[in-house]
Order: structure tokens, then C-alpha cells, then sequence
């Protein structure tokens, strides 16, 4: 039966959204236009509407998630983002892998910042509140799902499968509804895709506060003191931003196979521009807190950083990517909109800025080379460049798309090798970077001349270069420009941490964030220069074949093949594929397919032996057993060195029918490196196709060989009861018992012949990891022969990659160093906003 | 010359660096025609083809061949074009590979009968174009 409340709730409370988005826009701006005396009542009728808004967004998203909690799958987004197999965590994530999710994550973050700023602000409420209001307009416009003639705006989550599919059964029963939805994408199976998008797009809508600050001030000529209120929020917009670029790097590294945590790709570069720019609007905000200077840089900045998520968004959400990226979204047909609602906003802060430009206060003197204004001003460029840098190329496909709306031809394409074009320019920014964090936080806590900042800077100096010496000796880093990155790097954290001594001791711990950030930057460039810089494949292909074609030998073959219980060299390891296995609801660790039959409930299956980990059983045989996704399989692979075991690693790969072959990674972390191994080709389970067929006649006793195999046959028995098949009088059932011997594994094949009347039933044996079937064809008593059928396949294997990242634990460390720093920094520039509005001047 | 003008120039010189990088950088859509003129002429930068891979008249892929190790494999493809050409991947085989509509081969010819692809992107059957809903399930 089809369920049609929850849609039109929903449908409801976006029309009301949109409406209570406009009216709010319109009486804030009422409440900020009027004189003192109404603008009690336009406060309480503005928040009113607000209220109203913020409720009925989040009743969307409520409605939303109903459909897809219980399974409706008459709505298609429930049909087409869940499945019923998925756990409840992940249907969180099916909520926002569509696009109309997406959205509704943004409004609803959105709402709460909105509350947030109504509830710690005076002066700014309307001026601020009217901003909000007009995005999220925009915001609930792409999820409108409104048709007037032939222009569609937004689309809908809220609409039913038989309206968005013309599939014929609809015509034959209106009411159908699909027994299944078609799940959620693989890759975002993790927890990581749980908690990344809501960190990301908390990111995206927290650029809007300081933007909508500025174009407060913008407006109501209160061209510096938007500042104050708006730098916690621009601090907080980084970190959040940060935090959620590393969520996705991280994501990217623990499940995705391209081998590391960041690709250049343009989704991730689409995030990480804005970020470079909202680092540096806090910069010239600073200064300018201090000094009086950069106020009209930090106006153009803080519009670029807004401007340049909204640009993020239709690069990666109007297809206009296409094949460029790995995982750009396909058009709804919201590419016109994202458009509009860019150019809205782009238009009405150009208009005001260029409106107010002139009366914008500037400080007439030059900014001397001594000075903190001066270096930070000099950062603040170096990380436009890399933002620049960065977002040219990745915009290509605008470019070409643009030079066709004109009628021409670019066949201009993203450069072939992503990672090394970029990292030859973001490499060098990052040093330069570096340097200027030294030497910029001694010109910020003391006033200080040529001489005296020598003197200041001689000391880390020399620490840092006794420093970068250990690293380079102990690391072998012989490369000249990675010897550079160390010694910036090591400069920066020493520096800044000298800095930090001092503060710490002197004032407050409140200070420190700038220092510990700079000191996360640091770590992060030692991290990133090791993990990526010297990162090694190590699954050489070692198996000594050779092949015809002679070019072909020079190229690397960077993966290994790993015959099932085969011991392969992997460098210092020998490494060795035990099978595949699935994950049990309430067994610790991973348990073997061959333990286990799948019935035709889904995540479901039967225990052919007891189940027993860790010296518990766990399951007896025949009990059912719950699996967690039965679509992923482990493979276990054990490594030794010089015999001696020392690890498994549990790969996985999930056979997807809309995917294909998805594989995750599973990494074995030491201190000092990680080894990171993927499975990235695996044997066909499901359709082997058995080469023709092969006889033995073979007598109790006798040794032969089945492929490479040694096998034994032991003999006969005559069965007094089979599993699943009911022996009458007269029948006989005989088995035959063969040992199959495959490295160290002793595999029993036990095919059964059965003659009733004068019927013959042959039951074959299959052993699936060796790729043998055996059917005992016919039993000669004069002989005392057995006759065997036997078809081969091949043996189960997987290719792998492994490869070897050193100090990736660096990496991670300096990112959390630098979240640290940004959180600091929140707090204390949050306290001095507050502390000027609790005194009535804000 | 103030500071100010001297970090102008600055910016508009490192400016035009990227963007002569980019230019420089930045592949081309070719066909294997022009590929293969590319490299004729002694120009050995990665481009893009786009294409699909070969197949018979009855729809199932053909020319696959992927090499005893199973880490490296050849296939047929042919361009918008037309051209039809064999191409060389040193990567396992995608799991999904034959069932692809359009692949991208990033990469270029290593002599003029082999082009060796560096990269290989995929258009799958995308989820958002299925029209069918599987009955199975009535």
C-alpha cells in the first residue's frame, strides 16, 4: 500500500520553508529599516517566521528520513539511496547520498546557525538575518520539485517511484511497490561517510555567517566593525572546513583503492579552495584587528571564500565535470539554479562593495617590510595563488563548457598526471608558507627591527637545522627538494613553538591557536612529504614469468598475484591468501564462506560448522546466522617473516550489481609506517566455467594428482543416511573419500554415488578455493576400481597492491595539532566579541 | 617603485607561471587518429581518447586479453571515430570493465600499432538512468 503522508508532509513543509525563507527575508529587512519605536514588532514578527522556517526545514528533513527509516519504497529516493539490508547508521547516509539530501543537510545547518546568531547578537540580527534568509530561499528552491510550463524548479525527494519512472508495471498496478529499494553505494558504507558529509556542509553553510556579516556592514555603513562578530565564525568556518577535508581524506585512505588520502580530484579540490581562502580572509582580518590595514582584502576575500563554495557546488554538482572526476554527480537539472544563485550573490556583493568601495577607511602608510602586516599580507597572497593554482585547472571543463555555448571547439582536458601537476606548485607554496609562519609569528608578538628579530630567529634556526640533519639522515631523505620541505617544515614547528613557550608562560593558554596551528601546518608538510614522497609499492610482481612482448618487461607490474594458500615474496614479508570470509553479527574478527551458506533472505545464512572465535563458539551447525552485509567478502591474507607469523590483513571487496567490483583497503599501522593493501582483481565465485571434463580410475590407497594437487584416495563407505535426501530400503549410498593436499592444507572431497532400482545419483564434491569438482562416476567391484569425473577451474586468488607509507601517523597528528589551534582560537576571538556586545557597543 | 607595486608585479608573474603550466600541462581530447599523428611527431604527452570497447555483432565485448599474471591486460577499442585500436593497461581489470558504455583512455601510443593507457576512466549504467523497475519481487 502506498504510503503518501510522510511525502506530502514534506512536500508541505518545503513549500512553507521557501515561503516563511522569503517572508523572514522581507520583515527582517522591514525590522532593519525601521525607526526605534516599531522595531520591537518587526523583531518578534521576523523571528516569528524564522521559527516558524527553522521548523518546518527540519520537518523536511524528518519526512525525509521517515521514508527511508521504514523502507518506502514507493518514494524513489528511499528506492534508489536504501536498501532493506542496510543498518541504521548507514541509512543515515543514504539520507544525504542523493543530491535533494545533500541540500536539505545545507538548510538544515543552515537553521541552526541562523538560531545561533538570532540568539548572540544585537545590532546584527536583522541586517545578518535578511542574508540568511535570501539563502535559504535559494537552498529550499533546489529541493522545490515545482513545474510551471517547461521550467522545473528544483527536484524533490519527496516524489513517488511510478512518477519518476515510466517502467510498464506502473500501468498494470499504480500501487506497486518494490520489494526492495537498490541500496546504497558501497562506498559510502563507512562510518567516515557518516559523519563526513554533516562535517562538510556544516563547513559550507558556516562561510555564509562571516559573509553575511560583511554584507551587513556592507550596508548599514559599518564598514569595519562587521570584523569583531564575524572572525570566531571565520575561524570556526575553517576549522569545520578543515576538519571535514580531512574526514574525506582520511575517508578516501581507509576506503577507497586509488592508493592514498588525496587525488586532486576535483571534488576534493572543489573544498579545499574555499578553504585556502577562508585562511586567509582570517589572516587580513586579524591584521587588520591589530593594525588598521587589509580591511578591503579581507572584504574581498571573505566574498571569494562564500562565492567559492557556491562555485564547488555546481562544479561538482551540475555535471558540467562529466568524466573528469571520479565522482561528480549527475545533472538533476539544477545546473541553471546553482547558477542563478550563484550570480545572485556574486552580483549583490560586488554591487555593495563597489557601491562603498570609496568610503572603505585604508591606512595610507606602506606597510614596512619589518612589520607582522606586511608578512601576513604576503601569506594571505601565497594562499590565493595556491587557491588560483588549483581552481584554473580544475575549472577545464567550465571553460570548454563555455567555449561551446559560444559555438566553438576546446578539446582541452584535465592535465594526465593530477598529482604531479599540482603538487609542483601547492609543494612549493606550502614551503614558502612555512617560512612566512616562522618568521611572521616573531613580528607578531614583538615589535621588532632587523637586528632584534636576527637575534630573535637565530636560535630555532639553528635548532631546526640540527633537526631537519636528524630527519634527513634517519628518513634517507636525498632528495634536494624534499630536504627543503624538511628544513622549512622543522623551521616552522621549532619557531612556533618557541613562540608557544613563551606565550604559554607569559599570558594565557587563549593565545596559543595561531602558534599550534602553524605548528599542525608544520607536521602536516613532514607528514605529507614522507607518506606520499616516499611512499613504495612493494607488491612487485616477483613470479619470474616472462613474457613474449620485450617492452612489456620494463614496464612495473605493480601488483601481485597470490594463489590461495600459495606462499608469495612481498618484499621482507611472504605473504599468503587464506580465503574469503564474511562478517557475522556477534562473532569478533571474520568467518570463513566455507562455514557458511546463504539462504535467500538477505544478510542471511546458515552455519555449516560451529562458528568458534577465539575459543568461544559462537554458533553451532545448522543454527541461522545474521550476516552484516553479505554483499562484502574479506580475504584474508596472512604475512610471515622468516617464517614467522606476523600479522593478517582483511582486505574487502564488495561485488556490486551497479558497481561492479568495489575493494577497500586494509592497512597493517606501525608507529612509523603503514602497510596499505587492496585487493584489485578477484576469481568469478558465482559462474566458474569448468574446463571439459577429466577420469581417473583410481583404487583405495592410490595416490594421484588433480591439477597440480596430490590426492589421496582413502576408500570407500557405504553411507547408512544422507543429509537432505531420505534412503528407502535397497538403496545404496556409497562415498568416496579423497584428501586433496594444497601447500600446507589437507582438503577432504567427498563424492557420493547412489544407486536406487536401477537408477544411478551422482552428488558432486566442489571445493570452490581449488577450483575442482569431482563426481564419483561409477564404482567397478571387479577391479576394485573407483571412477572419478573431474572438472577444473581455476584456484581462488587475489591480485593485490600493497604498498608501504611511511609516517602517515605524522600526517594525521599535525591535522589534529592544527584543529586544536583553530578551536583555541575560536574561543578567544569569540571572547572578545562578546565581551564588546555584552558592554552595549555591538 | 613603492612595495606595493613590487608585489603586484609579483602576483601578475607567478600568475601568468600557472597559467602557462596549465596550458602546458593541460591534456587534449584526440581521436587515434591524431594520437597517433601526435606521436609521429615526437610529441609523447598523455592524451585523452574517448571511445568504446569493441564488440560483436551479438553485444558481448571481444579482444580482451589479459596476460597469465592477471595484473596487466590488452583490449580493443574503438574511438568516436571509428579507428579501432589495441590498447595496453599494466592494471588488473576493472571488475565492471566489459560492462562499461564509454571508457577514456588516458595515456599514448608507445609504438604505432600499441596504445599503452596510463589511466582508464569508466561511464557505468548509471542507477539514475534505469528505467526498469525489476518485477521480480511481485
Amino acid at each position: 500500500m502506498i504510503n503518501t503522508f510522510a511525502g506530502n508532509l514534506g512536500h508541505f513543509a518545503v513549500i512553507l520553508a521557501f515561503v516563511s525563507a522569503i517572508v523572514a527575508a522581507y520583515s527582517y529587512y522591514q525590522y532593519t529599516i525601521a525607526p526605534e519605536l516599531e522595531k520591537a514588532n518587526w523583531k518578534r514578527f521576523s523571528r516569528a517566521v524564522f521559527y516558524i522556517h527553522s521548523v518546518a526545514s527540519v520537518t523536511i528533513a524528518i519526512s525525509l528520513f521517515e521514508i527511508i527509516y521504514n523502507h518506502r519504497f514507493e518514494y524513489f529516493y528511499a528506492y534508489s539511496h536504501s536498501s532493506k539490508a542496510l543498518p541504521v547508521h548507514y541509512m543515515i547516509s543514504s539520507f544525504w547520498e542523493g543530491q535533494e539530501g545533500a541540500f536539505i543537510l545545507w538548510i538544515f545547518w543552515n537553521v541552526v546557525l541562523g538560531l545561533i546568531l538570532i540568539h548572540t547578537n544585537k545590532f546584527w540580527e536583522g541586517p545578518v538575518m535578511i542574508v540568511f534568509a535570501l539563502v535559504q530561499a535559494f537552498l529550499v528552491s533546489m529541493i522545490l520539485g515545482v513545474v510551471i510550463g517547461d521550467l522545473k524548479i528544483g527536484s524533490s525527494p519527496f516524489i513517488l517511484l511510478r512518477d519518476a519512472m515510466s517502467a510498464p508495471i506502473f500501468q498494470i498496478n499504480p500501487d506497486f511497490v518494490p520489494e526492495d529499494g537498490t541500496g546504497l553505494n558501497p562506498l559510502l558504507q563507512n562510518i567516515w561517510m557518516v559523519i563526513h558529509p554533516p562535517t562538510l556542509f556544516l563547513g559550507y553553510a558556516s562561510t555564509l555567517v562571516p559573509f553575511a556579516f560583511l554584507m551587513g556592514g556592507l550596508a548599514t555603513k559599518k564598514y569595519s566593525e562587521w570584523v569583531r562578530p564575524a572572525l570566531p565564525w571565520a575561524i570556526f568556518s575553517a576549522m569545520i572546513l578543515g576538519m571535514g577535508i580531512i574526514m574525506g581524506a582520511y575517508w578516501a585512505y581507509v576506503t577507497l583503492n586509488f592508493g592514498g588520502y588525496w587525488n586532486w580530484d576535483p571534488v576534493e579540490n572543489a573544498v579545499y579552495v574555499p578553504w585556502l581562502i577562508m585562511i586567509a580572509a582570517i589572516h587580513t582580518m586579524i591584521t587588520f584587528k591589530k593594525s588598521s590595514t587589509a580591511l578591503k582584502s579581507s572584504i574581498v576575500l571573505v566574498i571569494a571564500s562564500f562565492i567559492l563554495v557556491l562555485y564547488a557546488t555546481f562544479l561538482v554538482r551540475s555535471g558540467v565535470l562529466g568524466d573528469s572526476s571520479v565522482h561528480s554527480f549527475t545533472d538533476l537539472g539544477l545546473s541553471g539554479q546553482l547558477l542563478i544563485y550563484m550570480l545572485f550573490f556574486l552580483g549583490v556583493a560586488v554591487f555593495l562593495a563597489a557601491k562603498n568601495w570609496k568610503y572603505i577607511p585604508t591606512s595610507e602608510k606602506e606597510a614596512s617590510v619589518y612589520s607582522r602586516e606586511f608578512w601576513i599580507f604576503i601569506g594571505a597572497i601565497t594562499l590565493s595563488l595556491m587557491a588560483f593554482q588549483v581552481i584554473l585547472p580544475t575549472s577545464i571543463p567550465v571553460w570548454n563548457a563555455i567555449v561551446e555555448s559560444f559555438g566553438g571547439i576546446s578539446n582541452m582536458a584535465p592535465p594526465a598526471d593530477q598529482v604531479g601537476f599540482y603538487t609542483k606548485f601547492q609543494l612549493w607554496f606550502a614551503v614558502a608558507l612555512a617560512l612566512l609562519t616562522a618568521v611572521g609569528q616573531f613580528f607578531w608578538w614583538n615589535k621588532i627591527d632587523g637586528k632584534t628579530l636576527r637575534e630573535a630567529l637565530v636560535m630555532p634556526y639553528i635548532i631546526s637545522v640540527v633537526l631537519s640533519a636528524i630527519i634527513i639522515i634517519a628518513g634517507k631523505v636525498f632528495d634536494i627538494s624534499y630536504i627543503i620541505v624538511v628544513l622549512a617544515a622543522t623551521f616552522t614547528i621549532v619557531a612556533n613553538a618557541t613562540i608557544l613557550t613563551k606565550l604559554v608562560k607569559k599570558t594565557t593558554f587563549k593565545l596559543a591557536g595561531g602558534s599550534l596551528a602553524h605548528i599542525g601546518l608544520g607536521l602536516i608538510l613532514i607528514g605529507v612529504m614522507f607518506s606520499s614522497g616516499y611512499s613504495e609499492i612493494i607488491s612487485y610482481n616477483m613470479s619470474g614469468l616472462t613474457y613474449s612482448n620485450s617492452w612489456e618487461d620494463e614496464m612495473n607490474k605493480e601488483h601481485v598475484l597470490l594463489w590461495i594458500n600459495k606462499p608469495t615474496q612481498i618484499k621482507e614479508y611472504t605473504a599468503i591468501y587464506r580465503g574469503r570470509q564474511k562478517k557475522v553479527q556477534g562473532v569478533p574478527g571474520y568467518v570463513n564462506v566455507n562455514l557458511l551458506k546463504s539462504t535467500d533472505n538477505i544478510n542471511e545464512a546458515i552455519a555449516l560448522d560451529d562458528i568458534t572465535a577465539r575459543g568461544r563458539t559462537h554458533y553451532k551447525k545448522g543454527e541461522t546466522v545474521t550476516l552484516i552485509l553479505e554483499e562484502n567478502d574479506y580475504f584474508q591474507i596472512d604475512y610471515f617473516k622468516d617464517d614467522v607469523y606476523q600479522f593478517s590483513l582483511n582486505p574487502m571487496s564488495q561485488f556490486n550489481s551497479s558497481m561492479g567490483l568495489i575493494s577497500s583497503p586494509d592497512s597493517r599501522r606501525f608507529v612509523n609506517r603503514d602497510l596499505y593493501t587492496f585487493v584489485s582483481a578477484i576469481n568469478d565465485y558465482e559462474d566458474p566455467e569448468w574446463r571439459e571434463d577429466e577420469f581417473f580410475e583410481v583404487s583405495p590407497g592410490e595416490t594421484f594428482y588433480i591439477a597440480d594437487f596430490v590426492t589421496t584416495f582413502e576408500g570407500g563407505e557405504v553411507l547408512t543416511s544422507l543429509d537432505g535426501i531420505d534412503l528407502k530400503e535397497g538403496d545404496v549410498a556409497v562415498k568416496a573419500k579423497l584428501v586433496v593436499m594444497d601447500y600446507d592444507q589437507e582438503k577432504r572431497l567427498e563424492p557420493i554415488f547412489i544407486i536406487r532400482g536401477n537408477q544411478v545419483g551422482r552428488i558432486p564434491s566442489i571445493d570452490n578455493e581449488l577450483g575442482v569438482k569431482v563426481e564419483l562416476e561409477n564404482i567397478l567391484p571387479e577391479s576394485n576400481t573407483f571412477s572419478f569425473k573431474v572438472n577444473r577451474y581455476q584456484k581462488d586468488y587475489v591480485v593485490l597492491k600493497a604498498i608501504v607509507k611511511p609516517q602517515i601517523n605524522i600526517l594525521w597528528i599535525g591535522t589534529i595539532i592544527m584543529l586544536i589551534g583553530f578551536t583555541v582560537a575560536i574561543y578567544r576571538r569569540y571572547d572578545e566579541f562578546s565581551k564588546m556586545r555584552d558592554k552595549g557597543l555591538e | 617603485m613603492k612595495k606595493r607595486h613590487i608585489i603586484g608585479l609579483g602576483i601578475i608573474g607567478v600568475a601568468i607561471i600557472i597559467i602557462m603550466s596549465m596550458i602546458g600541462d593541460a591534456s587534449t581530447y584526440e581521436s587515434f587518429a591524431t594520437a597517433r599523428d601526435l606521436k609521429m611527431t615526437g610529441n609523447e604527452k598523455s592524451i585523452h581518447v574517448v571511445g568504446q570497447l569493441k564488440k560483436s555483432i551479438s553485444g558481448t565485448v571481444e579482444g580482451i586479453e589479459v596476460n597469465q599474471d592477471k595484473t596487466s591486460f590488452y583490449f580493443m577499442m574503438v574511438d568516436n571515430d571509428g579507428t579501432e585500436q589495441k590498447v595496453f593497461y599494466n592494471e588488473p581489470v576493472p571488475a565492471d570493465f566489459a560492462r562499461a558504455e564509454q571508457v577514456v583512455v588516458i595515456g599514448s601510443y608507445a609504438n604505432s600499432d600499441l596504445f599503452v593507457a596510463d589511466k582508464i576512466l569508466m561511464k557505468c549504467p548509471s542507477k539514475y538512468q534505469e528505467t526498469e523497475v525489476s518485477n521480480a519481487s511481485m
